[in-house]
């Protein structure tokens, strides 16, 4: 079982409550009833507490699991390169149906939102090992070669890269060589306030998409007192189609690790966490082999003579499948070993966070651009990218395209370009920055990828960038972004958690073609209602794309709607309704 | 003593203790702000339900969760936040399985009371009736999931005398409950599990043996608004043709004839009734097919079978007006309870495996002659455009009659509070 470093002593038992959690569903493949007892009576909780902490996460089970537990992606790029042919093959090879174990408790089958490699779907993961491109073909002789005696660490897919596009003229940011201690180095006799100016300088802003300048954020909480701060690193990218963060953890652990130490050194913050969700299960590893050669070299664990005696370490918490721990509130509920529900806004986490302590929260995109413009120097990150808007930006690039993978593109590049970039061809519908997002139509094609706002030619993107052709049915993209919704949102507040589930049944009205303008004009009412009253940002995000896509592609929602505008006698399917009834004719 | 501060709500200027609730200070000065989740020894507050959403300073908060600052603005009652509050309250009406007539809290419910105070007369949008099962297994409570609202009063305020929480969220997304603990919750003494169900602004917790004294219909809720007396009027629409002799038509779809016994309930006033109006097709006249057309259609009751479905279509034909009278005709009312369950199963449940069943007569009624049964129970709205909606089981005579002369002679038209029931 895991060990956090004794550095962290300062974290009481209860946040190892999802440590403890995934121990026993890796050991036995469920939670059973003895653990919910034994955790239950070792942090004095009731049983049911226990099991909502449980219920929360999709990866816990409390029924066996199967020796084999598959994952398999449905999202909708997933559905669009042959899911349910692969969710076929995998039931007739496993003998499980979806949602169970087959009979002799072999195979567990589950569906699972994105895990983090929408450019090569459809994508599972078996026992927490990635598999990637599948097909009937291959799904039968992964099976065969699991019932056989293979284990999923041996056989799994080496996950290439994909890093399809880098800024000419060796301009890239993020993908340079990066050696250990390259940022360390530069920090010797700098002071906290240096590197605030710095961040400050160099406009950096939170990557994960809400774009809060890292600066202030890191000065608010320099200035909170307390013994006690916390540096986290979200490493829960959760919204679909978004793989930037993987690449990253992937190949540039080094300037992750880096620029969170830079930051606790900013903040006087002495305990980094790195919240890495369960998909990525599979990058633990190498990111632990990371943080031991750190603490071996004597960066972490200590005293650190470039920071002019500083300590600093860092642990990786295991997120457990929960889309809205990528929140930074929910995110901090979770690290304390509660169901990942948002907090109200009594306080930012700068000032109470992690354990009611300054935590500045920071995606990995950030730390690892914050380590990049320390070590390159400021000016040259300033050379990047567009006034107002300097540096380079990681974006996820999937769906109808050649070249699915990670663009790094400057600053100010057009969506025209993107596409030309990545072998769009026929697109109609673009999603940009995930499904909580912005949908774009061709329309939009000549707007600049930028941090500038208000300009009216510009736009931000937090990381996913999805585009589809003309074959694609939008109604159909919309669903299944109201699926995930409707199965992510944490249940607490009434606007995102019944909002969501009226908004996917009224989605499948329109799909049926039984809508009338009237109901798309209230459906649009009613996605405004969730955005302004929902309690965090995944209910007030979460209908973006409805709204968005009913302006944009009005002539393709006219086509879907029933005939008769007048709405007196509405469309109703007989045949159906009664279709069961008829059972019983004799 | 704290700090006072002055803050405007609405434009009106008010002076108070920094760091108070916004919900109890607008109280205090007679601006009413619904609110549902909010209780005021939870702190912080839970900023769940948020029905009281307002514009804070230009932007949308709860008010609950707001703490009142100097120089704070604070929007309440713009038809925009109106409409919003209204829309989250209908919210929690669609999602849950809320059947007022058959519930034991009903005139001492929150939501109802929302319902009523914010002129709830049908949720716009469609019902759920997603699946919920009651939790009959806890020794002294019953835990009525279809009508929790997923507040969270339960989940911070019930603890065991060590602590220990007796209620927790289980699952996410639409799968969230509240779970309770049976072995906690056994430990609760008798006015402890009282106290939680009193705490619960629904009727989801239930302590067995323990009744509530007041009838229905002089309860809590059910007489005195807290805001106003008058519910907002219906707005005039019909071009006035006065005395005109009308045509009225009425029918009980699925529905147990209660509204129209209700109707008959206007006493005296049934001698002007039949002054001013006729009756075509009608269960009174035993007319059984259009001869004319109506002015207005008074439909009682939902769809549950395919000759509902022609006989409602057949009123939107030959009607000027359909107005839905009753909860049935509203939205489901009673006969949807069967919609969260698959009609096979209920059939089977009634015809095959019941006590009562003749052993060796294992049929479900089919004949070609009896109405083909649908799937679930359908709201009329969903069949043919409804123009009113007049809530309650039965509504009140007074109800139906005030809203009928209104629609027909453009009479003006207020409802007590009093008289806007779902029960």
């Amino acid at each position: 079982m895991y060990e956090a470093p004794a550095l962290f002593s300062v974290e009481p038992g209860k946040s190892g409550m999802l440590n403890r959690l995934w121990h026993c569903q890796m050991e036995k493949g469920y939670i059973s009833d003895a653990d919910i007892q034994s955790i239950s009576d070792e942090w004095q909780l009731s049983k049911v507490a226990t099991e909502g902490v449980v219920s929360f996460y999709h990866f816990f089970h409390r029924q066996p699991a199967g020796k084999f537990t598959i994952y398999l992606n449905n999202s909708i790029t997933s559905c669009f390169k042959g899911y349910s042919r692969v969710l076929e093959a995998l039931e007739q090879e496993t003998g499980a149906s979806v949602g169970s174990v087959d009979r002799t408790g072999t195979f567990g089958l589950f569906t699972t939102p994105c895990i983090g490699l929408n450019d090569q779907e459809p994508a599972a993961l078996i026992n927490f090992y990635p598999f990637i491109h599948l097909n009937a073909l291959k799904v039968r002789k992964i099976i065969e070669a699991l019932k056989a005696g293979a284990q999923p660490e041996d056989i799994c897919d080496v996950i290439p890269e994909n890093i399809r596009y880098l800024p000419p003229a060796s301009r890239t940011v993020f993908f340079r060589p990066f050696e250990m201690g390259a940022t360390l180095r530069r920090l010797e006799g700098a002071t906290p306030e240096d590197i605030i100016q710095w961040m400050q300088k160099a406009e950096l802003a939170g990557r994960g998409g809400a774009f809060f300048p890292t600066w202030r954020k890191w000065d608010t909480c320099r200035k909170y007192n307390s013994d006690v701060k916390f540096i986290i690193c979200n490493a829960d990218e959760g919204e679909p189609g978004t793989f930037k963060d993987r690449v990253l953890l992937q190949t540039q652990a080094p300037s992750l690790i880096e620029g969170m130490m830079m930051a606790g050194y900013a903040v006087g913050a002495s305990y980094g966490v790195i919240y890495l969700r369960g998909e990525y299960r599979w990058l633990e590893h190498s990111l632990q082999e990371w943080i031991d050669a750190y603490r071996a070299k004597g960066y972490l664990g200590q005293a650190i003579d470039f920071l002019g005696g500083f300590t600093f370490d860092i642990r990786i918490q295991m997120g457990a499948g929960a889309y809205v721990c990528g929140e930074e509130t929910a995110l901090l509920e979770s690290m304390e070993g509660n169901r990942g529900e948002p907090r109200t806004k009594w306080f930012f986490p700068v000032e109470k966070g992690y354990l009611l302590r300054p935590t500045v929260v920071n995606n990995v995109e950030t730390f690892c651009a914050a380590a990049r413009i320390v070590e390159m120097g400021v000016d040259a990150w300033l050379q990047r990218g567009i006034p107002g808007s300097p540096g380079t930006k990681l974006i996820s690039v999937s769906g109808d395209v050649e070249k699915p993978g990670i663009y790094e593109i400057e600053w100010g590049m057009t969506i025209h370009e993107l596409l030309e970039r990545a072998g769009a061809e026929n697109t109609r519908f673009i999603q940009f920055s995930g499904p909580s997002g912005e949908t774009l139509s061709m329309d939009d094609k000549y707007q600049r990828i930028s941090m500038l706002r208000f300009t009216g030619m510009d736009i931000r993107c937090g990381g996913s960038f999805m585009a589809f052709s003309h074959d694609r049915e939008i109604v159909d993209i919309l669903l299944n972004f109201a699926d995930f919704f409707t199965h992510e949102s944490c249940g607490i507040c009434t606007p995102c958690r019944a909002g969501n589930f009226i908004v996917q049944r009224q989605l499948k009205r329109v799909q049926r073609g039984v809508a009338l303008t009237s109901d798309l004009d209230a459906l649009r009412d009613w996605g405004a209602i969730m955005q302004k009253s929902s309690r965090c940002g995944l209910g007030k995000t979460a209908p973006n794309a409805v709204i968005t896509s009913m302006t944009k592609f009005r002539q393709y929602f006219d086509g879907l709607l029933d005939p008769d505008k007048s709405g007196m006698v509405r469309k109703f399917d007989m045949e159906e309704a009664v279709e069961a009834y008829e059972k019983y004719k004799y | 003593m704290a700090k006072e501060i002055h803050l405007t709500i609405d434009g009106q200027q008010i002076t108070a203790e920094e760091g108070r609730n916004l919900v109890d200070v607008a109280k205090e000065n007679n601006i009413f702000i619904p609110s549902l989740c909010y209780f005021s020894h939870i702190d912080p507050p839970l900023g769940t339900c948020r029905t009281c959403t307002c514009k804070v300073n230009g932007k949308y908060q709860p008010a609950c969760t707001e703490k009142v600052k100097e120089g704070m603005e604070v929007e309440v009652n713009t038809s925009e936040l109106v409409d919003m509050r209204k829309a989250l309250v209908e919210m929690m009406f669609s999602e849950g399985n809320h059947f007022c007539p058959a519930c034991e809290k009903s005139g001492q419910c929150d939501l109802q009371h929302m319902g009523y105070e914010l002129g709830v007369s049908v949720s716009r949008f469609p019902h759920l009736f997603k699946d919920r099962v009651i939790d009959y297994h806890p020794s002294r409570m019953i835990m009525e999931h279809n009508r929790c609202i997923k507040c969270k009063r339960c989940v911070e305020e019930v603890h065991t005398d060590d602590g220990k929480k007796v209620f927790t969220y289980q699952n996410r997304g639409n799968e969230t409950f509240v779970g309770i603990d049976y072995d906690e919750e056994a430990r609760l003494t008798e006015d402890q599990a009282i106290a939680a169900m009193e705490l619960c602004p629904t009727g989801a917790i239930i302590v067995r043996g323990v009744s509530r004294p007041q009838p229905f219909g002089s309860r809590e809720f059910d007489l005195h608004s807290v805001k106003q007396e008058v519910v907002k009027p219906l707005r005039k629409h019909y071009k006035p043709g006065h005395l005109e002799k009308k045509v009225v038509a009425t029918v009980s779809l699925a529905g147990c004839f209660g509204c129209h016994m209700s109707m008959l309930d206007i006493d005296t006033e049934l001698l002007d009734l039949t002054e001013f109006i006729t009756f075509n097709k009608s269960p009174l006249t035993d007319i059984k097919k259009f001869t004319t057309r109506c002015h207005i259609g008074l439909i009682e009751g939902s769809c549950c079978n395919a000759e509902n479905v022609e006989t409602l279509r057949a009123f939107r034909e030959n009607c000027d007006l359909l107005v839905a009278v009753g909860e049935c005709a509203v939205w489901g009312g009673l006969p949807a309870m069967r919609n969260t369950i698959p009609i096979g199963e209920c059939l089977e449940e009634a015809y095959l495996n019941s006590f009562t069943q003749v052993p060796g007569e294992y049929t479900v009624p089919y004949h070609e002659d009896l109405p083909k049964l649908l799937d679930k129970v359908y709201p009329c709205n969903e069949i043919v455009k409804i123009d009113y909606f007049i809530p309650g089981c039965p509504p009140s005579a007074t109800h139906i009659w005030k809203a009928v002369k209104n629609l027909l002679w453009d009479e003006d038209f207020s409802i007590l509070y009093s008289e806007f029931k779902y029960d």
